[in-house]
Parts: C-alpha cells; structure tokens; sequence
C-alpha cells in the first residue's frame, strides 16, 4: 500500500498493551479526513512489542498498521521516539499526522514538525475538510475564543483533544499490520534517571463517566474527602480547579482545564468553581453539567445544565444523602 | 562556576480577565484585549523563578528576553527586578503576536540568542496564555540544535548538566542532560517572587538591549506554517434549570430527584 498522503495517526499504548482510546477514537476522526480527501488512512505505533495494539488499530479501520519495534522504545524517549518516527516520515510522508494532545503528543510532535519544517496545530478540538484543505479549530486565550487554522505546508501535524474523534466500531475486515525494526541514535543526549508515580490513583479523571470536581470555594482539602464520598458513589472520579491544586488540597493529577486535563464524562459536577475559562476548556465538553456555587452571578451557572445555588457545605451533604437513598432502592 | 542563563517570556493579556475583556475581531482575525493589562505569560514568570533559584543556588547570570510588537516598560522592570541582570527586548510592528506563528516566533528568538551569545541554560514557559500552543521552547532548541525538556516542576544545574523534574500525568520523571540545553517550566515549579520596590528601581539601571525588526535579519512572515482563516467565540452556553427550594439542604435533595426525572443519574 502507498502510504505516502495518508492520513497517518500516530497511535499509544496503555499500560496492558492495549491501544489508548484516544488512538482508536483518532482513526474514526482520520477516516472522515482521509474520505473527504480520498487518501488512505494508517496507523504507527511504537513500543518493544506492539503487535497486539497494532492488530486493535488494524480492526478500528486503519488500512496499514506499522509497529515500529524496539526494547529501548518501551518508556516514551523524546529522541528515540523522535529518531524512530523521523525516518518513515521521510520516507512515506503522509498529508496529515494526527496524534493525541497526550503527555506523549504535546513532547513528540513539535520535535516532528521542527525537524521536519512543517505545521503543527496543537490542542484541536475540531478538524474538517473544506475546500479540499484541512482546517483545524482550536481554542486560543484560555478559551476565550476558537481559532481555525491551516497548515501551509505540505505535510501538517496535529495534536488532537480526546472525544473529538469517535472511535468507530471494530469490524472484522482487518487492515494490515507489519513489523518493523528501527535504527535508533547512540548515544542520546537526554536521560531518564527516575520515576515517581502519585498513589492517588482512582479511576482515570479521563475516563470517568462522571466527574465530581471541587473549587476554591471548597476551602480545603477536608471538603475534597466529602467530594471523593460523592464520586465514589456515582462510580467516577474527582477533579478540581487549578486553586485547590496549587494549594495541595488535591494532587496536580486531578487539575482540570487547559493546563490541567481535559474530560467529557456524562456527568460533570462543579463545586465551588467560578467558571473560568481555563477551567471551561477542559470539561465543557460534558454531557450534562450540573453547578453548586453560592454566588448567583457566578458564570459556571451559564454553562451549566443544572444548578443550586447556595453554600455547598449545606447543600453537598442532603444530595449525596439522598443519592444514597437512591441508589440504595 | 557563573552560568549563563536566557529565560524567554512573552508578553500576554492577562489570562484571568473575565470573559468579557477578550474581544474578538473575527475580521481581522484578532483577539482584542479590553481594560485587562499585559503580563508576562505566567509560565514564562514560572521560568523566571527557575532560574533565579539557581542563580541562587550556584550563581548565574539572567537574561530575559522578550519579543513584540509593543513591550510595556512597567512590566518588563518588575520582571527584571525580580532577579534578571539584563534584558533584550525585540520589538517591532512585525512581531506581532497575532501574526507570527510558532514557527517564525521560535527563528527570531534564535537569532536573538545568537546575538546574546554563549548561554548554558535556556528557560521557556511550557505554553503561553494566548495561543497555548506550547510549541515555540522546542522550536527554539530545535533550531539551536540543543537538546530539550518539557514540563518542568524543578530544575538544578551540576557538573555541567541539568537535572529536571518533569511533571507526567500522574507524577513525574528526572530527566538529565548536558548543558547548554533549553527546558520549559510547569506552574508546578512556583510562583515568581514579587521584588521590592528598592529592587524595581534598581533595575533601571540594568544593561538593556532593544532590537528592531531590521537588526535580526529575518522576514517573519516568510517563515509562517501555519495562518488563521477564522476567529470566533466559543458557544458553550447552556440553559441552566435552577434548582430551587425553601432551604439548600431542600435543594440538594431536590437536584437528585431532578436528576433522575432527567435520566442524568
Ligand atoms: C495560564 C493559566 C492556565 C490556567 N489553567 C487552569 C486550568 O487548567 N484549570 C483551572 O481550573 N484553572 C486554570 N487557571 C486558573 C483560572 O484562571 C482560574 O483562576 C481558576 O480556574 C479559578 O478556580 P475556581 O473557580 O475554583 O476559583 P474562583 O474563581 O475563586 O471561584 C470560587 C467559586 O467558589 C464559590 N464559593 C466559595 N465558597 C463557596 C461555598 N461555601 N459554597 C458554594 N460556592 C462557594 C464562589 O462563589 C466562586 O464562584 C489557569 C490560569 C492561567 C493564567
């Protein structure tokens, strides 16, 4: 297969081995792009041994699956992952490479597209064909606007937000996937020498179907024990704004909006937030959104579905109270 | 040992103006700032502290430089004050903002590090708060073919190496490299140290170097990837129903009741 003028994503792999969703949710957003432009659609993948995501990736709807193989490939390393996907880039380029606006995404693809002179629009919440051109759209100033772009070069980067794409369902006509070796620098110039991981691990603040998240306003961090109580009821995940975290009340790790994470769950419920527009970017995208504020002005409530407004310490404790009750019938 | 050390910081409007002070010229493709002041991009003021704990650390002296269109004199001194030796402004009607993109941004602050000279240590924001691309630090290493770290949470300097912290999604990794090398700092690393007054005026007298668009030598526009087509508001607005009732504990029995009529729950 010709892969030079594809859409390319450039696909992860979650801890088992598995593809990230973001990966197969790109491939649905791609096989709109490659339809509209009629190219081909693939997939890359790295790892010491990908094969089983690469099969994933084959049955989501890439045409061609490359697993790039390699044991010093297995932890993300800016410059061997750059090195690794350097070469087939110059050697296929495709039209579009998209990838996740992951950790991985947001180091490796500007390095990409410096090495290689091309455009890159980061962040997109959005990509379409018009006029035989791919436009992207992107929130700029915090959110307080949505910019489209378009790359002027011939290849263009992207890194894309999850649940822009929707993944499409796995089909039994599988694309195809092949193994390659790669040649990697030696030595490099950057080193890993260690690794800490935060315990706090709850269900994944990007997964969570629901996704409680406190504010400021939750005063400290005894407020966050009574937000975890509500989410683990509703079997999701607690969030915050930037305040609480930069005052340790809840760890970086729950940090939701544009410097934080950004998460679409079903339900999102904000407690004590105003309704910045850093903190808007990272869960406007929410199913439903429900608000607990005190201040009636307060701009969380216009973008809210639900609302109650009052001090969250009388009203947090009935509604997780009555939400008991209800669940238990 | 005396480092050398260049910390890029961009001049924003500030981020935390409410919604309404962004106002958007969708003609012009602009974003037009109303009765909101500029600030250093807060990443960038991230970056600052950076380096002036390790000129505190192992001594080191500061450059900040920054590129525009207009700088604000006031806002550059403070940054200054805080713990920079010297300043290099880059300034001129094609360096604006809303023009440039990554791509040309990060050849202009090449060629003024090349003016500045020997450097062991560059310091950049991770993102800055109007186009939060987050591309221009590893433009920059990229064309300064040294090496780079993102998202740094601490940064310290020995034996000719820097030793980073750098923030994952759920905790972080210590990245190490030989100097010179270019890191972007994280919000995690802290705040930027407010000077004092005596040291704002003190500052004025630091050596600073203004340069205009004819003295780097580059066309900006000539290196654009990338061009807006469009600029608008986002529409995020929904109809909220309020929840009401005689006391808020009514009412948070109320929101779940409400909740499940809806299906939400
Ligand atoms: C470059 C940059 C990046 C940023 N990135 C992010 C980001 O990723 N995520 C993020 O969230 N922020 C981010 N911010 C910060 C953002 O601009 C806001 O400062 C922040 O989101 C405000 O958080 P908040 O709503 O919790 O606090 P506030 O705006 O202070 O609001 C607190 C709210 O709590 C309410 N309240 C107080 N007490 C009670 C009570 N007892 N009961 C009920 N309600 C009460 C108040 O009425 C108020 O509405 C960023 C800022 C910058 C400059």
């Amino acid at each position: 297969m010709e892969r030079s003028g594809n859409i390319l994503v450039l696909a992860e792999m979650v801890e088992n081995g598995k593809a990230a969703s973001i990966s197969i949710e790109l491939l649905g957003l791609g096989r709109t792009l490659a339809d509209c432009l009629g190219t081909g659609l693939s997939a890359v993948i790295m790892g010491d041994e990908a094969s089983e995501a690469g099969g994933e990736l084959a049955r989501h709807g890439a045409e061609e699956v490359l697993c790039l193989h390699h044991p010093r490939l297995k932890a993300y390393h800016p410059e061997l992952y750059q090195q690794a996907m350097l070469g087939m880039l110059r050697s296929s380029p495709p039209r579009v490479l998209l990838a996740g606006h992951t950790a991985l995404g947001q180091d490796l693809l500007p390095r990409l597209a410096f090495s290689l002179s091309c455009g890159l629009v980061t962040d997109c919440v959005g990509a379409r064909v018009e006029g035989g051109e791919v436009l992207f759209t992107r929130p700029v100033y915090g959110g307080n606007a949505l910019a489209t772009q378009r790359v002027t070069t011939a290849m263009a980067m992207a890194t894309v937000r999850a649940r822009v794409g929707e993944a499409p369902p796995p089909s039994e006509k599988a694309g195809e996937v092949r193994t390659l070796g790669v040649d990697l620098p030696d030595p490099v110039r950057l080193e890993v020498t260690g690794r800490e991981t935060l315990e706090y691990r709850e269900c994944p603040l990007e997964e969570a179907p629901v996704v409680v998240s406190g504010g400021r306003g939750m005063g400290g961090e005894e407020g966050f024990s009574q937000l975890r109580e509500l989410a683990s009821l509703l079997g999701g995940a607690v969030g915050a704004s930037r305040p609480p975290v930069d005052a340790g009340w809840a760890p970086t790790t729950c940090q939701v909006g544009i410097t934080g994470k950004v998460v679409a769950p079903d339900l999102y419920i904000a407690v004590a937030i105003s309704g910045s527009t850093q903190h808007l970017s990272g869960m406007s995208e929410a199913g439903k959104i429900v608000a607990i504020n005190k201040d009636p002005d307060a701009y969380i409530f216009k973008v809210s579905d639900y609302g109650v407004v009052g001090d969250w310490k009388q009203v947090l404790p009935s509604f997780t109270a009555a939400l008991r009750e209800m669940l238990k019938e | 040992m005396s480092l050398n050390i260049i910390v890029c910081a961009k001049q924003v409007p500030d981020p935390e103006g409410p919604p309404s002070s962004f106002e958007i010229d969708g003609v012009e493709r602009r974003v037009i700032p109303r009765g909101i002041p500029p600030v250093i991009n807060p990443f960038d003021e991230n970056a600052l502290e950076a380096a002036i704990r390790i000129k505190e650390s192992v001594g080191a002296f500061i450059t900040l430089l920054s590129l525009g269109r207009s700088l604000s004199r006031a806002v550059i001194l403070k940054a200054v004050a805080a713990g920079a030796d010297a300043s290099l402004l880059v300034e001129g009607d094609p360096f604006d903002p809303a023009v440039l993109d990554a791509s040309s941004t990060a050849s202009l602050l090449a060629a003024a590090v090349q003016r500045i000279g020997a450097y062991d240590l560059i310091l950049c924001g991770r993102q800055a708060a109007d186009t939060n691309a987050g591309l221009v630090g590893l433009g920059l290493a990229g064309i300064l073919e040294i090496p780079a770290i993102t998202l740094a949470q601490k940064v310290e300097v020995g034996d000719g190496r820097v030793r980073v912290e750098r923030v994952l999604p759920d905790g972080f990794e210590v990245v190490e490299a030989p100097m010179p090398v270019l890191v972007t700092v994280s919000g995690e690393l802290g705040d930027l140290r407010y000077p004092s007054l005596q040291a704002i005026k003190a500052a004025k007298a630091l050596p600073q170097t203004v340069l205009g668009p004819d003295d780097l030598g580059i066309d900006p526009l000539s290196l654009r990837r990338l061009e807006t087509v469009a600029l608008e508001a986002p529409v995020r607005e929904r109809k909220c129903r309020l929840v009401e009732a005689d006391t808020p504990e009514e009412a948070g029995r109320k929101l779940v009741s409400v909740l499940r009529e809806d299906k939400v729950i």
